[in-house]
């Protein structure tokens, strides 16, 4: 039997190397995957608790995350063809339309 | 044998994830992020969710890194690959990740006794008689069942709103 503690800290584990992935990278697709993972290392906390407490709430919760994602993926990567049909880059640096 | 099998895919995830966030092209990124999204699945399993691990497979890796593959393949690859692949602020966010990282891993070893089950009542209990996926069901379709709407109100309109971004003007 695993302990809870443990899916714990490998959630953490996969959160930061996705908000590390969001930071640092200048390609917008690889910033919308590095979400993706921070989605899904949650996902694995939710279930993880609804395995400690053994109640089911925590996976439909999850379900509703994945359906977020799932959403947020599809406006996400319809900007990201619009924004290259205008300014032909997905280099967030090189996207300034707003500074003014 | 439970615990060798979490070490396994925990290690596979963690090395995937690592070089999802790492790759060069964004083609191999994705394919990693597909092999941490499986391994993710089967610790789902490992945690008897079925129904979300199937899910996992069926949405994540059918849909939606589908998805991804066809916009990479829609914008230019080729030009991307030679070009540096950090911004200029990268220093600073590796920084601020290992301080995030030591931040939960404080609060999650901390807080190791407070998540016990003493004096919980755990109202669906999953045992040997319903199905993982018939209670998730039940639940989403008797206590969940507004959120589970606006659910599909939200897809309702992310899939507008995809068609609205990409249609080109006349």
């Amino acid at each position: 039997m695993v302990e809870t503690g443990h899916y714990l800290v490998l959630s953490s584990i996969v959160f930061t190397i996705g908000v590390i992935g969001v930071l640092t990278r200048r390609n917008v697709i690889i910033i919308l995957m590095s979400i993706e993972l921070m989605l899904n290392s949650v996902n694995l906390n939710l279930i993880a608790f609804s395995d400690h407490l053994q109640d089911v709430s925590g996976q439909v919760f999850a379900v509703f995350v994945i359906t977020v994602a799932a959403a947020e993926a599809a406006v996400g990567l319809g900007i990201i063809i619009a924004l290259f049909s205008n300014k032909e880059t997905v280099n967030v640096d090189e996207i300034d339309l707003m500074k003014g | 044998m439970e615990l060798i099998l979490f070490y396994i895919l925990a290690a596979i995830l963690v090395v995937f994830s690592i070089l999802t966030v790492t790759a060069h092209s964004p083609v191999r990124s994705a394919v990693y992020l597909i092999s941490a999204l499986l391994v993710m699945a089967g610790l789902f399993f490992l945690l008897e969710a079925e129904f979300l691990g199937a899910v996992q497979v069926l949405v994540y890796v059918g849909g939606i890194m589908v998805l991804f593959l066809f916009v990479i393949m829609l914008v230019n690859v080729r030009e991307v690959e030679n070009q540096p692949r950090a911004n200029r602020q990268w220093r600073t966010a590796v920084v601020l990740g290992v301080v995030l990282s030591c931040e939960l891993l404080f609060f999650v070893v901390q807080g190791a006794s407070i998540f016990s089950t003493e004096g919980l009542e755990s109202h669906l209990i999953v045992d040997g008689q319903t199905l993982n996926t018939e209670s998730v069901g039940n639940l989403l379709f008797s206590k969940y069942l507004l959120p589970f709407e606006i659910a599909s109100v939200l897809l309702l309109v992310a899939m507008v709103g995809a068609v609205v971004l990409t249609v080109k003007e006349r």
